[in-house]
This record gives structure tokens, C-alpha cells and sequence, in this order.
């Protein structure tokens, strides 16, 4: 199905199902831990072995030798696979470094070896009798250090232009009357989804299966074949349930090409997980960035200038994080630019991290916009709302399909108590406390990708949805069962859901926000596609055919909708593909951000109380599972404002807290009662579903809120996330 | 995990003369700490000697008055003791502060008191690291070190205790009891307990080869206002940058530890007579030596603060 | 500012063993195989959620793995294998604990219950169907840790057991939001439910007063 013109009225429409708060379909086997992870998947093939990581122990340089005759002759182990009996390895397409490394190494923790052996104890204490000769060379791990020798990364991806330039940004900001010219920095970060990657693989001759924890099937697909070296068709990807991925399993990473390799020498089924102390410098990262951010405003607070540079880090043919891309976008300003340049580090791989770009963007961002209001001594929400745009700002010719962000602002000021608070910062206290509230818009694109599915129409009146999408905890399992129901005119109790493998038609998969809307639309054109069918089948003309109540009717005539499939099951398959409305429109979701913190007065330990996030987002398809994005991605930003930094030891080139007692992520005591409203909203450009995403845009601009907050608290301005005890002391008041 | 053989030990006496007889035996009761380190191959005992079903899980009152801990009461069990909570309120929070509810029910006092450090470096298998491997230098010094220790401090070892717990016990003069290979007893206040790194951080405590930790003993109650402050940036489950344990009487005077700060539980003499002079006084002589790093040198502020706060909360 | 004497970085080839020891040991290739020995195996019985098994595992197998991988309960989450997460959170007699940090030779005749043993999906505990109603999970790989030790944390604030935010070290503790956030604080949602867990949690509580 061809997606080409505005959605005008369907099926979906009657929300019947649809935006109803249903609890998740998935609910009862994920809280009686029958849901099967891959790791778990003891019921798909006999005969497991188990397989252990080993990580380069130096960041760069080479292997000159690796000795694993102790490891081989311990007791239990198959096999040891390195570069030297791996075979051929060609790098995936979507990864910078390769997956097993040696001779060469590109960084700390890169695989070099897998210890496979009966059990998992044999195979963890043999992994220690590797021994490895290494030869170091110098490498860059320090983004600073790097920045000036930094380059402009080439154009292309969800990167956009390098350098965008509107108007005549230097003389415009150099003659604004209110001037603001800062520089922020945000941390590298990880994403510690709680399930480690994890993958079980058998070979069945030269067939591959593999249970693994994937965000995106056709993607891992793709590179597992191409990495191997054999047809794509040899290869099934099966991840129905994934705990967790926030971007970290976008990819094919070491656990399932390693599983694979070691499938294959050992003859037997291998299942590995990454240990947890390996995954942060194993795996991709959220890269760190400077950011420089140059506000020019008149005397009445409208923006005349903004300039928006960002530097970040990647290992040689990386990419850069795209920080400034929703400077682009959030502010009116007839003077503009954006620069992005990029250093070779020698850091693990940077890659993208929930709301890639526009969290940590934002996260500076929205601090400026702060600093710029208070310069122009105005209100921090006036100052935004008077800055608004209803068009792109460097195409006026192009609106936004919608943009209630005044609307986002506003609520959540009248919600939140906004007129109580202090304008001059450290004014309010409350015990040993000092109290400060703060805002931040928050905006994140509504991506449009096309996405598959396949529906099937049983006699007893079952309709099941195939599709390789994928559920990593954002509730695709309920809103597609939300979406066939609504579309075929049945309870969810009709309904079955089935996803995560590839051998279903290709879907959008999870990441960028994008899995909600398009992977419902891909069901939606389906489901098409499987009334058309009925309507023949039962003899009516599809068009006139309403679907409700496990009934198809059209004018004075009706059947059970079970009645078309009597004979033999019906198929729907489609997809859906858009054409240029994204050129046409610029989509894009917005919130306000609305946080309130607490700063011990004497210790200045930071704790938030109070959380609102308004959010503008299209149809929401399930107020429920749609409510919980927006929580955890708040939680996500608090992480981001108060204490995750991947420390870099500078000389020896490695995340130095890699585990989940070193990177701290905020813990249920960290996290007050949070509120979330979505305002009433429907796209009709988006798709056929009128919705967009809002897990990612949980996340965008909450970190600045929390910054903006505490500032408001203490009056000490921080730059320089996270925002720890440490880099306010030297400053608070007395 | 090196293999290892394993065995359930009859009595104390029993379970030091085995550690003492069997060459890379350690004793196992809670395991939290342990597991972790052995799973790392930074702790490779041979052989297990469980201690669990010893029958040192009591707390008794002593004859002068105050408390003897069994080594393997769990932190729960000592931190909900009702007698703990009115007379030693500051080893109440200090255990409380610590950890999480999974770990306090499972870790012994005993445990508690011979954590290892949780130095990143010390806990990465591939670093230099003079406390895992003596000899091997200090990633630490120049590294990382946000976390780490700001007095006692040497070439060699820049760690930290990570107990809560010890900090307490340490401001109200507790006394570790053991039981030695030959079957004799002994009693070791716990400042002579703790060493500090020196030129052999890899040796952590003055317990000798064999030497079972059967009890910790506190004197009798001292009163006062008793106050345990974690600073940490993370509001649980996260070791402290800093904390304050406090017993401070009504005439002013008083005691205080801190946590974070060392290779053990901090605790200066002089330094409580400072106590009616302010925090300020106190945190002078507690840290007169600091030798801090870039990334730690914070913490001599955040004690002093902590401290002051602590005395002001005890002054009502 | 201190330095390391004997931490030398510019030395160009290292040697590693991923082994704390192996660095030092010039021990020739074959030695360590020896050493390391077979695995030593051993026999005992643990009582899982009422029944009874008896098992032969290498001694170094957690209750954790134990669980997961011979009796194929997998409810039990790995997330960490540390005691940095509480995915794995089990009762013991009553009390959770983190089973990736025990033995499961240590749990010789204990009484142990998992999530499989709290409910099913056609019978779920009161605790499950609130995470459900509360939508108190979003991917689902922390939940079975959550839901055993929000169980456990009800039983504790009714046994008295105080905590770190409790005001009254000598009083009943209250069951309130704060009280339960700090408590569950030992087991981490990296997906951020935290406050639809505590809804949850004060459901039930609430329906149990």
C-alpha cells in the first residue's frame, strides 16, 4: 500500500480498540517469566553447548600470539575459536569494528575469543587459561585532546548536511542586543538494558538458526549472512521476546556471530550471552560530544541568531552523534547554522543510543535556551513560545503536519504549578533542601521506513498477524493485536500476535521511534488486503463491508467473518510505503518537560520529586503502554542528568566503570510518582494510524529540565553532564 | 571460576584448623562478595570451607553490658535487632545505607567486614592492580579515581573500604573475636583490625592463615546522638563518596568515623576532641594528610559539609 | 597529585591472561590444564516452589544457574551474574535473595520459590496482576526479580524491618511510597517503570491491608 496523500477517514477511526488502555497481551507470560528470552530457549534444539567471551585486554595494537592449548585441554571444552580459525569474517555493514577481533585490535573488550564447552562453568573457567601476546600502540581516547583536529563527517544517514547555513548567522548574532555563548558537554553512555545480547545458534548443514535479542531482524539477517559469507536465504533470525534494547541491539553484535562460529566447529548448538563486565566496551555506546551554542536575540526575546556546532568521536569510518539536528527545527530565526564534525577516537563504537542525536542535542540545547531567556530576562516558557515556528525554519514553504508545543507548554505549566516558581534561582527551600523547577522542550521526528506484515484468517475465526517486528519492551505486541481487531472487527481475544521472525515479511523493526507507527501501518495495509479477500469470499463488495463484532455486513446483508475462512485460511499480506509526505511536511513529536528537583543544602546531592512530561505525538494507539515509554524514557533522562558517564581511563583507552555497580542508572529511589499527558492529537500525515512515536521523545529535552531545575535550586550553572554533587559544591550558597 | 573442593565445617575451631591445613582454602558464609570476585578469577580459593550451619548466627548480650554479634547474624537480621535499633542506632542506618535488601539478607557480619574494595581497576582482570597482583602497579594513581581514597593513601594503592557497616562499628569501638587454627581465642579492636595499603595492599586486615572471624563485640551503649550519612550520587543501592558516622552527647562532645575516605573506616583520635569546635576543626585533623587526586579532591569539601551538617542535625 | 611508581604504560608488548595469576605464572603450556583438574561434582537436593529435586552439578554452578539452565526455570533473570541488578532475585526461605550470588550446593534442603512458583499465566499472583493492570514492566527481563521482591518487601515492612528511609528506627514501619522505593531499590528497570511498579506494589499492599 502506497502511503501518498493525507489519511482521510477508515477503519481505524471507529477506536473501537484503538487508543483504548488496554493492558498488554503479553502481560501474563512476562510477569510469570513464561516469556522466552533467547538465552532460555532450552525447548528449540537439544544438545546446547555453552560459550564464553573473551575481550581484548588492550585498546589498540595487535595480537602477536594467543595461546589456547591450557584453554583446549581443560575439562568439558569443544572448542576455541580466534581469528585463526574463524574462517573468513567480512564486517557487517552496519558495524565500525569487527565483530571478532585479532590480529588487529580496535578496542578494549573486542572479542578475540570463544571458549565453548559442555557447561557454562567449563566454559568461564577455561576462558581464563587463554593467554595472549599483545602488541600496544598508541591510540586517541580523549574527545577534548581531539577536538581540533576533528573533521566534517560525510553527509547522508540520519546524520543530514555536516554544516547548514540560513541567512547571515555571524552578523546577525554579532549585532543581537542579547547574546548567549556557551559550551556544553554530555558523557558517553551506555544502554544496560537488563537482558545482556544473547543468542543460541544451530546449524542444520549449511542452514543457520539463531535466538537471539534483536531490535531489527532484517538488518541482523543482512549482516550475519554477509559476515559469514553465505546466502542470505541460509539464514533465520528468530527474537521474539527482547529484554531490552534502547538502540544497543540495532545491530548484529559479537554474542550471535560467536554462537555461530562456534555452532559451526563444534558441531553442536552453542548458546552465548555477553558477560555483563564485557558489554559496555564490547558493544556501542552513546558517543560523548562538546557542543558550542551561540544564541543572538533582539531586546524582546525573539531569536535573530542561532548557531549550534557539535563534536563528538568515533573510531575510523564511524559516524558522528548528530547533536545538532533539532536546532534545525525547534526555534524561529532567520539566521542560522549547524556544524558537526567528528574525531577519530579509538573508543569503542559509538552508535545510537535511544534518541540518538536529539537526547544529548537537547540536553545542551535546552540548557542555552534557559541561559538565553534569563539574559533577556524573560520567562523560560514565554521565551520558547515567542520563538515558535509553525514551519521548518530553513523552508518556510514547509510546514510541520502538526506542532502543539505552545499547546505542550502551556498545559504543563497550568499542571505543574509554573507560577510558583521563583524566577531568581536559590530562593526556595524546604528543609534541608533547596527547591528548584525546571522546563524543556523536547522534540524528536516522526521517521516514516516501510514495514510488512502478513494476516491470517482461520475458521474458527482467529486472526493471526506475521510480521518480523519486534517488541523490546514498547508494547508492538498489543498495539498490532489493537490495530488487526480494529481493522477486522474482533475482540483482542481473536487475535494473535507473532513476531520477531525472519521469515515473516520485513517490517520497520524497532529504533528511532519509528516501530509504533509504521509497523502498525504495515499491518493496517494487511489487514487491507485480508478484507478485500473476505469481502470476496463472503460475496460482498469490499468497499461497502463494515467489519465489527466478528461480523462482515454490508447494506441489509451479514456473515460471521469466521464463515470466509470456513474452507480454507485466508492470507493478507502487504505493506506500507510512503511516498513524499515526509518532503512535504516536516513530522515531528513535542513535549514539555517539567521537573522539580530537591539539592541537599549542605552535601548538594540531587534528587528529583516532582516529573511531568505533556506530550504531542499523533494518535496514541495505547494511552497504557504509550504512558509507560514516556516514563522510562523520563527515567532514561534523569540517568543522563544526574549520574551515567562512561568514565574513560585516557591512557589506556577503556570505559573504566563497565558494569552495572560503576555506571550507575538511576534505581527506583532515584524516581519520584511521574505524570504524563498526551494532548488530543491526530497526524493524517503520518500514516494510515494518524500516530507517531513517543519513546524517544520521552527522553528529549528531560535532561535540561532536570539542569534547568537544579540551577533554579542553587543558582550554580552546570555545563558539563552529569550533573554530580561534585561540580556543585565549590559553588553553593553557604 | 577455578574448580574447587568443598566442605561444610562442624565447628569453628574445626573450620580454622582446616583453612590453616589446606593450602588456597577460604572460609564462604553469605558468598556475596566472594562469588562476585571468584566468578572474576580475582579471588581462586581451592578449596570452600562453608561456615553457615556454625552456630554463630546469635546476638547476646555480654556481661558488661553490650552486644556480641555473631559473625554470621545477616545484615537484616543486625540491622532490625531491636536492641541494635535503640541502643547502636548508627549500625543500624549504616547497615541499612548499605547494599540492597537481596544482598543484606544474605551477607554475614563477618562478610560485611571483609569486603574487598570495589576499585574498578581492581575489579578488571586485564589492568595493573598492586592489591590483585602485588607488584603489578597502580592503574588507579592517574586513572579513574573519582571514588577513591583521600587519606592513608600510598604509592601503591589508592582503594577504598566499601563497607558501611564497618564504619559504624568502628566509631562505637567494636572488637572482632576470632578463633584461631589451634583452637585459641582472641580479640582485636577494630582499629588495630585494618591495615593500610602501604607497599602490600593485597594484605588487608592483621587476620592471621586460618583465623575465623567468630563475633563482633560492642561495648556497652554510650548514648547520644547517633547519625549515619551516606553521600552517594545515586540515592540507594550505590557505595558512598563519602560518609559520616556520628555519636555525639549532649555536652558536645563525641565520636566520628567516615566511610569513603581510606583503605579502611576513618577514624582519628584527636580529631574527636575537636568535635565542640565544628566540623571544620574536626574534618582538619581528619584529613590533615589528604593526598587527593583531580578527580577526587572534591571530597575534602563534602566531608567537611557532610560533617557539619551531621553535627548540626546532633545538636537538634 | 600521586603517581605510580611502577605502572609503567610505555612498555610496547604486554602479556595477559585474562587470570589475575596467569601474568605472573611462567608456567609452562599444559600446567594449567592440570591444575585446574576435573570440575568436582556434587550431589544434593534442592525444593523448588514445593517439589523436590535431586541434582549432580559441577560445585561452582550458582542457584541461579541451577535453576536456569538444569531445571529450566527460567523465569530467574541473568542480568548481571554480579548482584548489581536483582534480576535474579529468588526467595530462600522466605527471604530474597540475588541467586547469582550463592552457590547452589549451599542450598542443600532450602526451601526455594521463583516466579513459576508465585503464579501462571492462567492463575496469576495478586503481585502479577497488578504489574499487569499498572503496566509495572515494559520488556519484561527485570520483571520476574521485581514482582519476587516486592512479595518479599510487603512480608518485611509487616515483619518490622526498618530501612534506610525509615524515620523511626523504634517504630512499625509505614507503608508508603517512599518506604517501598527504597526497598525495591535492589532491583534495577533500565525500561523505567519504576512508577507504575510502585502503583502496583501499593495495590496490592492496599488490598492486603
Amino acid at each position: 500500500m502506497k502511503f501518498d496523500t493525507p489519511a482521510t477517514t477508515n477503519p481505524i477511526d471507529q477506536l473501537k480498540v484503538i487508543g483504548k488502555p488496554t493492558d498488554r497481551i503479553d502481560g501474563p507470560l512476562k510477569t510469570t517469566g513464561t516469556a522466552p528470552y533467547a538465552y532460555e530457549r532450552h525447548d528449540v534444539v537439544a544438545n546446547q553447548a555453552y560459550g564464553y567471551v573473551v575481550g581484548a585486554a588492550i585498546a589498540k595494537g595487535k595480537v602477536n600470539a594467543i595461546h589456547v592449548l591450557d584453554a583446549k585441554a581443560a575439562p568439558g571444552v569443544i572448542a576455541v575459536i580466534t581469528h585463526e580459525n574463524a574462517g573468513k569474517i567480512t564486517k557487517g555493514n552496519f558495524n565500525t569494528a569487527k565483530l571478532l577481533g585479532g590480529p588487529e585490535i580496535q578496542h578494549y573488550h573486542q572479542a578475540i575469543a570463544l571458549v565453548v564447552a559442555d557447561s557454562f562453568e567449563q566454559a568461564r573457567a577455561a576462558a581464563q587459561l587463554i593467554r595472549v601476546d599483545y602488541e600496544r600502540s598508541d591510540g586517541k581516547y580523549d574527545l577534548a585532546a581531539a577536538k581540533d583536529g576533528a573533521e566534517k563527517p560525510k553527509a547522508g544517514g540520519f546524520g543530514g548536511d555536516p554544516d547548514t547555513s540560513v541567512g547571515d548567522f555571524a552578523t546577525a548574532f554579532a549585532a543581537a542586543p542579547v547574546q548567549l555563548d556557551a559550551t556544553y558537554t554530555t558523557p558517553d553512555q551506555t544502554h544496560a538494558m537488563m537482558e545482556p545480547h544473547a543468542t543460541i545458534a544451530a546449524w542444520d548443514g549449511d542452514k543457520l538458526t539463531v535466538w537471539t535479542s534483536n531490535q531489527m531482524i532484517a538488518w541482523g539477517k543482512g549482516d550475519l549472512a554477509r559476515t559469514l559469507g553465505i546466502p542470505k536465504e541460509n539464514v533465520r533470525l528468530i527474537s521474539p521476546y527482547i529484554g531490552g534494547g534502547f538502540g544497543g541491539k540495532l545491530f548484529l553484535r559479537a554474542d550471535v556471530l560467536l554462537a555461530a562460529l562456534g555452532a559451526r566447529v563444534a558441531k553442536r548448538p552453542v548458546k552465548v550471552a555477553l558477560q555483563r563486565p564485557l558489554i559496555i566496551n564490547n558493544t556501542t555506546h552513546r558517543p560523548a560530544t562538546i557542543q558550542r551554542i551561540r544564541i543572538g536575540t533582539d531586546k524582546d526575546g525573539k531569536i535573530t541568531a542561532i548557531g549550534h556546532e557539535s563534536w563528538s568521536g568515533d573510531l575510523p569510518d564511524g559516524g558522528p552523534e548528530t547533536a545538532v539536528n533539532q536546532t534545525r527545527l525547534l526555534y524561529a530565526g532567520a539566521n542560522r547554522m549547524t556544524a558537526t564534525r567528528l574525531a577519530v577516537l579509538d573508543l569503542p563504537e559509538g552508535n545510537a543510543m535511544r534518541a540518538p542525536g536529539e537526547a544529548p542535542g537537547l540536553m545542551a540545547l535546552e540548557i542555552a535556551i534557559d541561559e538565553a531567556a534569563e539574559k533577556a530576562g524573560i520567562d523560560p516558557i514565554e521565551f520558547r513560545i515567542r520563538n515558535d515556528t509553525q514551519v521548518d525554519p530553513e523552508k518556510p514553504s514547509r510546514p510541520f503536519s502538526q506542532r502543539q508545543l505552545n499547546e505542550c507548554l502551556r498545559l504543563g505549566a497550568e499542571k505543574f504549578g509554573w507560577s510558583k516558581r521563583s524566577a531568581t534561582p536559590g530562593k526556595v527551600r524546604d528543609g534541608d533542601w533547596l527547591i528548584g523547577i525546571g522546563v524543556a522542550a523536547g522534540l524528536r521526528n516522526n521517521l516514516v521506513t516501510k514495514s510488512a506484515a502478513r494476516v491470517r484468517l482461520d475458521q474458527r475465526g482467529i486472526v493471526t498477524v506475521e510480521t518480523d517486528m519486534t517488541d523490546i519492551g514498547t508494547g508492538t505486541y498489543t498495539i498490532i493485536a489493537q490495530t488487526a481487531a480494529e481493522m477486522m472487527g474482533v475482540g483482542l481475544d481473536k487475535v494473535v500476535v507473532t513476531l520477531g521472525d525472519s521469515s515473516f515479511p520485513v517490517s520497520a523493526g524497532s529504533g528511532g521511534q519509528w516501530g509504533a507507527n509504521n509497523s502498525t501501518a504495515g499491518v493496517y495495509a494487511a489487514c487491507v488486503k485480508l478484507r478485500e479477500a473476505v469481502a470476496q469470499k463472503l460475496g460482498f463488495n469490499s468497499a461497502d463491508a463494515t467489519f465489527a463484532d466478528g461480523q462482515v455486513q454490508a447494506g441489509n446483508r451479514s456473515a460471521a467473518l469466521a464463515d470466509a475462512a470456513r474452507e480454507k485460511e485466508l492470507v493478507g499480506e502487504d505493506g506500507i510505503e510512503y511516498g513524499d509526505l515526509d518532503k512535504k511536511y516536516q513530522q515531528s513529536t513535542f513535549a514539555g518537560h517539567f521537573v522539580e528537583v530537591g539539592v541537599d543544602a549542605a552535601t548538594a546531592e540531587i534528587r528529583v520529586r516532582r516529573m511531568l512530561a505533556v506530550c504531542a505525538a499523533g494518535r496514541i494507539l495505547n494511552p497504557k503502554s504509550a504512558r509507560s515509554q514516556v516514563i522510562g524514557a523520563m527515567t532514561m533522562g534523569v540517568g543522563a542528568a544526574l549520574m551515567e558517564e562512561l568514565a574513560i581511563d585516557k591512557r589506556l583507552g577503556f570505559f573504566v566503570n563497565h558494569d552495572l555497580a560503576g555506571y550507575e542508572v538511576p534505581v527506583h529511589a532515584d524516581i519520584p510518582h511521574q505524570e504524563v499527558i498526551f494532548l488530543d492529537e491526530t497526524d493524517p500525515v503520518s500514516s494510515p494510524m494518524k500516530a507517531k512515536g513517543v519513546g524517544e521523545l520521552g527522553i528529549c529535552g528531560v535532561g535540561a529540565a532536570v539542569a534547568n531545575a537544579i540551577y533554579n535550586a542553587t543558582g550554580v550553572r552546570v555545563r558539563d553532564y552529569p550533573i554530580t554533587l561534585d561540580k556543585l559544591l565549590a559553588k553553593m550558597p553557604v | 571460576m577455578k574448580s574447587f573442593t568443598y566442605e561444610r565445617a562442624q565447628s569453628p575451631a574445626d573450620a580454622a584448623a582446616a583453612a590453616a591445613r589446606t593450602e588456597g582454602a577460604k572460609f564462604i558464609a553469605g558468598g556475596t562478595n566472594l562469588l562476585d570476585l571468584m566468578k572474576l578469577e580475582i579471588e581462586t580459593p581451592t578449596h570452600l570451607i562453608d561456615v553457615n550451619a556454625l552456630a554463630l548466627d546469635k546476638i547476646e548480650a555480654t556481661p558488661d553490658g553490650g552486644l556480641r554479634i555473631g559473625a554470621l547474624v545477616r545484615n537484616t537480621d543486625l540491622a532490625a535487632d531491636a536492641r541494635v535499633r535503640r541502643d547502636y542506632a548508627v549500625l543500624s542506618r549504616a547497615l541499612l545505607a548499605g547494599a540492597s535488601g537481596q544482598l543484606r539478607n544474605k551477607a554475614t557480619t563477618a562478610g560485611n567486614l571483609l569486603q574487598r574494595t570495589r576499585c574498578p581497576y581492581f575489579y578488571d582482570t586485564n589492568q595493573p592492580c598492586n592489591k590483585r597482583l602485588p607488584g603489578s602497579g597502580c592503574a588507579a594513581i592517574g586513572g579513574f579515581s573519582r571514588q577513591h581514597a583521600i587519606v592513608g593513601t600510598s604509592k601503591a594503592c589508592i582503594a577504598t573500604h566499601p563497607s558501611d557497616m564497618a564504619v559504624a562499628m568502628r566509631v562505637l569501638d567494636a572488637t572482632v573475636d576470632t578463633v584461631q587454627p589451634d583452637g585459641k581465642t582472641r580479640s582485636i579492636a577494630l582499629d588495630d583490625f585494618y591495615r593500610l595499603p602501604g607497599e602490600t595492599p593485597h594484605i588487608e586486615t592483621t587476620l592471621t592463615k586460618g583465623e575465623l572471624i567468630t563475633a563482633v563485640t560492642l561495648p556497652k551503649p554510650v548514648g547520644g546522638t547517633q547519625i549515619y550519612r551516606k553521600v552517594r550520587d545515586r540515592a540507594s543501592y550505590a557505595f558512598a563518596l563519602v560518609s559520616v558516622a556520628a555519636i555525639v552527647q549532649r555536652d558536645g562532645s563525641g565520636r566520628v568515623a567516615m566511610g569513603g575516605v581510606a583503605h579502611r573506616p576513618w577514624h582519628v583520635a584527636a580529631a574527636d576532641s575537636e568535635i565542640p569546635r565544628g566540623a571544620r576543626a574536626v574534618t582538619a585533623r581528619l584529613l590533615a594528610d589528604a593526598a587527593t587526586t583531580h578527580e577526587n579532591a572534591f571530597k575534602v569539601k563534602l566531608a567537611e559539609r557532610t560533617l557539619a551538617a551531621v553535627l548540626a542535625k546532633a545538636k537538634g | 597529585m600521586q603517581s605510580s611508581k611502577d605502572f609503567d604504560l610505555s612498555r610496547r608488548t604486554v602479556l595477559v591472561g585474562a587470570t589475575a595469576s596467569a601474568a605472573i605464572a611462567a608456567a609452562p603450556a599444559g600446567a594449567h590444564a592440570k591444575q585446574a583438574g576435573e570440575p568436582a561434582l556434587s550431589k544434593f537436593s534442592l525444593k523448588v516452589n514445593g517439589t523436590a529435586h535431586q541434582l549432580e552439578l559441577d560445585l561452582r554452578t550458582s542457584l541461579l544457574d541451577a535453576l536456569r539452565e538444569h531445571l529450566h526455570l527460567t523465569g530467574t533473570k541473568k542480568g548481571c551474574d554480579h548482584g548489581q541488578c536483582g534480576a535474579c532475585t529468588v526467595l530462600v526461605n522466605g527471604r530474597r535473595i540475588n541467586s547469582c550470588l550463592t552457590l547452589a550446593v549451599m542450598h542443600d534442603g532450602d526451601e526455594i520459590k521463583t516466579i513459576e512458583g508465585l503464579g501462571t499465566p492462567d492463575r496469576l499472583h495478586p503481585m502479577q496482576a497488578a504489574f499487569v493492570k499498572h503496566d509495572g514492566y515494559q520488556c519484561g527481563y527485570c520483571t520476574p526479580g521485581q514482582i519476587c521482591s516486592a512479595v518479599a518487601v510487603l512480608d518485611e515492612i509487616k515483619a518490622g524491618i526498618p530501612s534506610h528511609v525509615t524515620a523511626d528506627l523504634n517504630a512499625q514501619p509505614q507503608l508508603n511510597a517512599t518506604e517501598l522505593r527504597e526497598r525495591m531499590s535492589g532491583n534495577i528497570c533500565r525500561c523505567g517503570a519504576y512508577s507504575n511498579i510502585v502503583d502496583a506494589i501499593t495495590d496490592v499492599a492496599g488490598s492486603q491491608a
